[in-house]
């Protein structure tokens, strides 16, 4: 494993001096549900991107295509915010997904 | 050139206040540090500072404040005593931690209870781990004077942290004296502009401040503190010089009085130190060769230069005026033991004194001193306890 940087390479008092290194913090290892979306069901709305607070919802032209799986940290949030008639995103055990 | 004033320590305060002029400024009244703020209130009622000046609800609120102006790229003052800096603790440590130059006036007073509105020095005393630097004052115009430098020694780009300057309650912050104040100009040039290193306003350059650290760097960042603490002994010294250069008066990390032939030296810190030295006085005219060393800066603690200053001598007394309950003598008696340790075997006697604003006498000092030189004294005394 890569040793983490020592007190005189990181900036003072714990302030964080670059904007958008939230980026460079892998939060997907927390996860221990992972959202699972049907395509069939999915309509679109979006609505799991706006609420994903790690930004991990994936959209390309308008389309949800996937889930940043470096970043979902598993909160289960998308799946309770997707419009209730759809219902489209379910959360399955990270267990599941081991060989 | 200097003016000459009769001031109360309080005033000589908000005078240099005035002079330095900080972009903001937290404000609560607490006896015995209230006149100084009120006095500052008049100068900015006055249209005599450009200051920010925030009255805020209670002293956590101050300190809260203080570092949210001073995150934002502000230079920023307060000031407190006893059970205000009891209030303020929690974020005490957070602005040193976050490593904001504050600098803040504590006019010591005991804490409660019960309740009592004179001088020891248990509020800054219990402060000594806060991560801030401490220097105390003998009287008022070292009150003054370090108020100025704190500025310089808090901005330090090898420093960083916030500083904290005593005087004692009511025995200097109500008692009228002789106070050299600089040319208005010349305060301006020596503290300069600040410019802070991660100012929040600074929108093109977006920064987080406090965000969660846990086992991941917490330890790093209390590493860097305690390194800022080391830079600040090369640094503090540097700026006394220069300071002394234009105020014609000398300042050292602690002051040596009468103390470099002699047999029996006491240490303290505060307004004691004035009525020691005519102890001094005293007892060199009787032929007893003692001297004082007067610590002026107790955080960082010098304890090398004092090991220097402390190894001729063949006893020791050190002047507490705060308890630590349950601890072999009080602070600056276990700085002192602890920096002699290993190095030499001067019986260092520890004296409490002076709590909740006990008066202490010349006598009394020379007691101390008599008995330090005797051997008499047992490890750990009270003066004037019934
Ligand atoms: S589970 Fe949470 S983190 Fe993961 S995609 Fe859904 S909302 Fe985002
Ligand atoms: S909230 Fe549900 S329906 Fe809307 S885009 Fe997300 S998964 Fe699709």
């Amino acid at each position: 494993m890569k040793k983490a940087p020592g007190y005189k390479d990181i900036p003072i008092g714990g302030l964080i001096i670059e904007a958008g290194n939230a980026e460079k913090y892998e939060t997907g290892s927390w996860r221990s549900f992972r959202p699972v979306r049907d395509d069939e069901k999915c309509i679109h709305c979006l609505i799991c991107w706006i609420f994903c607070p790690d930004s991990a919802i994936i959209v390309e032209d308008g389309k949800v295509v996937g889930v940043d799986l470096d970043h979902c940290k598993g909160c289960g949030i998308c799946a309770r915010e997707c419009p209730k008639k759809v219902q489209a995103i379910t959360m399955v055990k990270e267990s599941e997904f081991r060989e | 050139m200097a003016k000459v004033r009769a001031l109360t320590g309080n005033h000589a305060v908000s005078e240099a206040m005035r002079q330095i002029d900080p972009d903001v400024v937290a404000c609560y009244p607490i006896t015995p540090q209230t006149e100084l703020m009120q006095k500052f209130a008049d100068f900015y009622a006055d249209g005599l500072v450009r200051t920010e000046l925030i009255c805020v609800e209670s002293e956590h609120s101050a300190m809260s404040a203080s570092v949210g102006a001073s995150a934002a790229g502000a230079r920023v003052m307060t000031a407190t005593a006893a059970n205000g800096l009891a209030l303020m603790w929690e974020i005490v440590y957070i602005a040193a931690s976050t490593r904001l130059p504050i600098t803040m006036t504590v006019v010591n007073r005991a804490l409660s209870a019960p309740i009592n509105i004179h001088c020891d020095h248990s509020d800054s005393m219990g402060c000594r781990d806060t991560g801030w630097i401490q220097l105390y004052a003998e009287n008022s115009q070292e009150a003054y004077d370090h108020a100025i430098m704190a500025v310089r020694i808090a901005e330090h780009p090898d420093v960083l942290l916030p500083v904290m300057s005593m005087l004692d309650g009511f025995i200097l912050s109500h008692t009228m004296e002789r106070v050299e104040i600089l040319e208005d100009e010349q305060v301006k040039a020596f503290i300069g502009d600040y410019t802070p290193l991660y100012p929040l306003l600074d929108v093109d350059n977006p920064v987080t401040y406090g965000p969660l650290d846990l086992q991941d760097y917490y330890f790093e960042h209390k590493r860097q503190q305690i390194g800022a603490m080391e830079n600040a002994r090369v640094v503090i010294p540097e700026i006394f010089a220069e300071y002394g250069n234009l105020s014609g008066r000398e300042f050292d990390i602690f002051e040596r009085y009468k103390s470099d032939d002699a047999e029996v030296i006491l240490v303290c810190l505060g307004s004691t130190a004035g009525t020691a030295k005519v102890a001094i006085d005293e007892l060199r005219a009787g032929g007893i060769k003692a001297g004082l060393v007067k610590l002026r800066v107790f955080r960082p603690f010098p304890h090398g230069e004092l090991v220097e200053a402390l190894s001729g001598a063949r006893a020791i007394a050190v002047l507490d005026r705060s308890a630590s309950f349950g601890a072999e003598g009080g602070p600056i008696h276990a700085e002192i033991r602890s920096a002699l340790y290993g190095r030499t075997d001067i019986p260092v006697y520890d004296y409490i004194y002076g709590l909740g604003g006990r008066n202490i006498f010349v006598d009394d000092i020379k007691n101390v001193i008599n008995l330090a030189l005797e051997g008499k004294a047992g490890e750990m005394n009270y003066i004037g306890v019934r």
